[in-house]
C-alpha cells in the first residue's frame, strides 16, 4: 500500500494561482484559491473552472457491456442511447451503497463509469468481478484528466473553444470532440446545481484546455474554484456526498434516491433482493434538509434532537450557504421527519427548520 | 503573510496590542488564511474574567471551528459588535476592523509568553 499523495496534471497551475492545497482521497487538490465564498458565488452567477482529475474513470467495453452493467449496478445502463448519461449506484448484496456514479454511453459497446476518487479501487474490483465474462473492464483513471466549467455563462465560454455544438447539447448528454484543439469527451454534467460541462481529456491536455477556458473569461480570466466551493455548491443543490449521505449502511431509499434502483429491469442484479425488500418495507431513516436560524453551522455527526430533546438523528453535511445566507444541513432522522428539530452544536441546542431538498434550484 | 511590527503574538495565532492596561486581541493574517471565510465568531461577554492560555470563545469558518484563547489574564471590557453582522471583517482586516475583544489586564500581572513579530513569523514558516 503506498501512502504517497498523487498530483493531478494541473498541480503547477494551482500553485501559480496561489491555491491552498489539501490532501483528498490520496490526491493533492486545491481546497480554495482565495475566498471559497467568492468561488461559490462565481459559479452561481458567472462560471468557474474545477480540476476534477482525481475522479476515477473505468471503461466497460464489449458487446455484452450494457448487460453486464445492468447486472453490476442498480440502474439500467443498457437502455442508454449513445451519447447519454445517467446517475446511478453500485450497491452491495445487502443493498448498501458502495459508490454513486455517473455512467456515460460513449459508443454502442463502450461505457465510461465515473467513480468518486476515494472509491475508485472498490468500484474497479467490483465491476471486474461482477462483469467477469460479460465485458472488458479497464481502469483509465491514470490516463484521463478532467476539467469542469460550471455556471450559467459556462456554455457560452466553452462554445468559443470547442468544435462541439455545446449550446444545443442536452443535459446529461456527452460527445467526442475537441476543446482548445485537443480531443476530449465533453458532457453536460456536474455537481453544482448549475449548467456546466465536464471535459475528459488526456492528462497532458489538461493545462492547455484549462488555459484556453481561463482566457475565455476576458481580461481577468475565468476564476478557478476548489473543493470547498464544490462542497457548498453541491450541498445547496441537495446532492449527496459519498461518506456523508451515502455509505454502506444506507440504501438508495434512505437517501431519497429510490429512483436509481430499477427493480423493473429484467434479470437479476447485485442487491436486487435486499433492495426490493427495502422498497416494500419503506426506508429505515429519512434524509431531510435543515435551515439554521443562527450563524452557527450544523456539522457532520452533530445530533438532531426532537422538540422533547431526544436524539432522533444526525447531521450528515452542513455548511454556511452563500446563496441562502444562512447555514444549511442534511441529516438522517428516524420516524417522523417533520420536526421541529434542534441541533446540538458543540453543547448548545440550536433550533433548525425542516425544508425540502434541494435548498437551491436554478430553474426557480 | 502580514505580521505587523508593532504587535505581539501567540502560538495560537492571535495578535495582542497593549496600551496602558488594555490589551486588544484578534487573530492573525496567517490564521485567517488557514481558516478561510469566517462565518461566525463567539466572543466572551463584557465583564467576564479571562485567563491566559484558556479558551474563551470560538471562530467558525466555512469548513472548520477553532477555539479563541485569551493571551492575558484580566477582565473583558469591550467586544467588537460589528462582527455579529459582518464576521468577514476578520478576513478583510484581521489587524484593523476585525479586532475581536479588549481585556483590562489584571493588576500586578504582565503579559508574558508573547512572541515578537520575528518569532511569530518564524513559527508560521515552520508550520508550513
Amino acid at each position: 500500500m503506498t501512502s504517497t499523495v498523487r498530483d493531478t496534471p494541473l498541480r503547477t497551475v494551482h500553485e501559480r494561482l496561489g491555491a491552498t492545497m489539501t490532501e483528498f482521497a490520496g490526491w493533492l487538490m486545491p481546497l480554495r484559491y482565495g475566498s471559497e465564498t467568492a468561488e461559490h458565488n462565481a459559479v452561481r452567477t458567472n462560471a468557474a473552472l474545477f480540476d476534477l482529475s482525481h475522479m476515477g474513470e473505468i471503461a466497460v467495453t464489449g458487446p455484452g457491456a450494457g448487460a453486464a452493467l445492468d447486472y453490476a449496478l442498480c440502474g439500467w445502463p443498457s437502455r442508454l442511447a449513445v451519447g447519454r448519461a445517467r446517475y446511478t449506484m453500485l450497491c452491495a448484496p445487502d443493498g448498501g451503497i458502495l459508490d454513486d456514479l455517473i455512467v456515460y454511453r460513449q459508443a454502442d459497446e463502450r461505457f465510461l463509469v465515473v467513480a468518486n476518487a476515494a472509491n475508485t479501487s472498490v468500484v474497479l474490483a467490483e465491476l471486474t468481478e461482477r462483469c467477469s465474462g460479460g465485458a472488458v473492464i479497464a481502469d483509465e483513471s491514470a490516463v484521463t484528466g478532467l476539467v469542469s466549467i460550471q455556471g450559467p455563462n459556462g456554455c457560452g465560454f466553452l462554445s468559443t473553444v470547442t468544435d462541439l455544438p455545446v449550446d444545443s447539447m442536452q443535459y446529461y448528454a456527452g460527445a467526442y470532440g475537441t476543446v482548445a484543439g485537443r480531443p476530449a469527451w465533453v458532457a453536460r454534467t456536474g455537481y453544482t446545481g448549475e449548467d456546466g460541462f465536464e471535459i475528459f481529456c488526456a492528462p497532458a491536455d489538461c493545462e492547455p484546455i484549462w488555459d484556453a477556458l481561463t482566457a475565455t473569461g476576458g481580461a481577468g480570466g475565468l476564476p478557478a474554484a476548489g473543493l470547498a466551493a464544490r462542497d457548498t455548491l453541491r450541498l445547496e443543490a441537495g446532492m449527496p456526498l459519498y461518506g456523508n449521505e451515502l455509505g454502506p449502511d444506507v440504501t438508495p431509499y434512505e437517501a431519497g434516491l429510490g429512483r436509481v434502483v430499477r427493480l423493473d429491469k429484467p434479470g437479476d442484479f447485485v442487491g436486487r433482493e435486499a433492495l426490493a425488500a427495502r422498497a416494500a418495507e419503506g426506508p429505515r431513516a429519512t434524509l431531510i434538509g435543515l435551515l439554521g436560524n443562527s450563524r452557527r453551522v450544523p456539522r457532520h455527526g452533530y445530533a438532531v434532537l426532537s422538540a422533547a430533546g431526544d436524539r432522533v438523528g444526525a447531521v450528515t453535511s452542513g455548511a454556511p450557504s452563500p446563496t441562502l445566507g444562512r447555514p444549511i444541513a442534511m441529516a438522517y432522522v428516524e420516524g417522523e421527519a417533520g420536526g421541529p428539530f434542534g441541533i446540538d452544536i458543540r453543547g448548545k441546542t440550536e433550533p433548525a427548520e425542516v425544508t425540502g431538498l434541494p435548498f437551491y434550484d436554478r430553474r426557480k | 503573510m502580514s505580521v505587523p511590527a508593532e504587535l505581539r503574538y501567540t502560538q495560537e495565532h492571535e495578535w495582542v496590542s497593549i496600551e496602558a492596561d488594555t490589551a486588544t486581541i484578534g487573530i492573525t493574517d496567517y490564521a485567517t488564511q488557514a481558516l478561510g471565510d469566517v462565518v461566525y465568531v463567539s466572543l466572551p461577554e463584557v465583564g467576564v474574567a479571562v485567563t491566559a492560555g484558556e479558551p474563551c470563545g470560538e471562530v467558525e469558518s466555512t469548513k472548520s471551528v477553532s477555539e479563541l484563547y485569551s493571551p492575558v489574564d484580566g477582565e473583558v471590557v469591550e467586544v467588537n459588535e460589528e462582527l455579529d453582522d459582518d464576521p468577514g471583517l476578520i478576513n478583510a482586516e484581521p489587524y484593523g476592523l476585525g479586532w475581536m475583544f479588549r481585556v483590562r489586564v489584571a493588576d500586578g500581572t504582565t503579559a508574558t509568553g508573547l512572541l515578537s513579530p520575528t518569532e511569530y513569523d518564524a513559527l508560521t514558516k515552520s508550520a508550513g
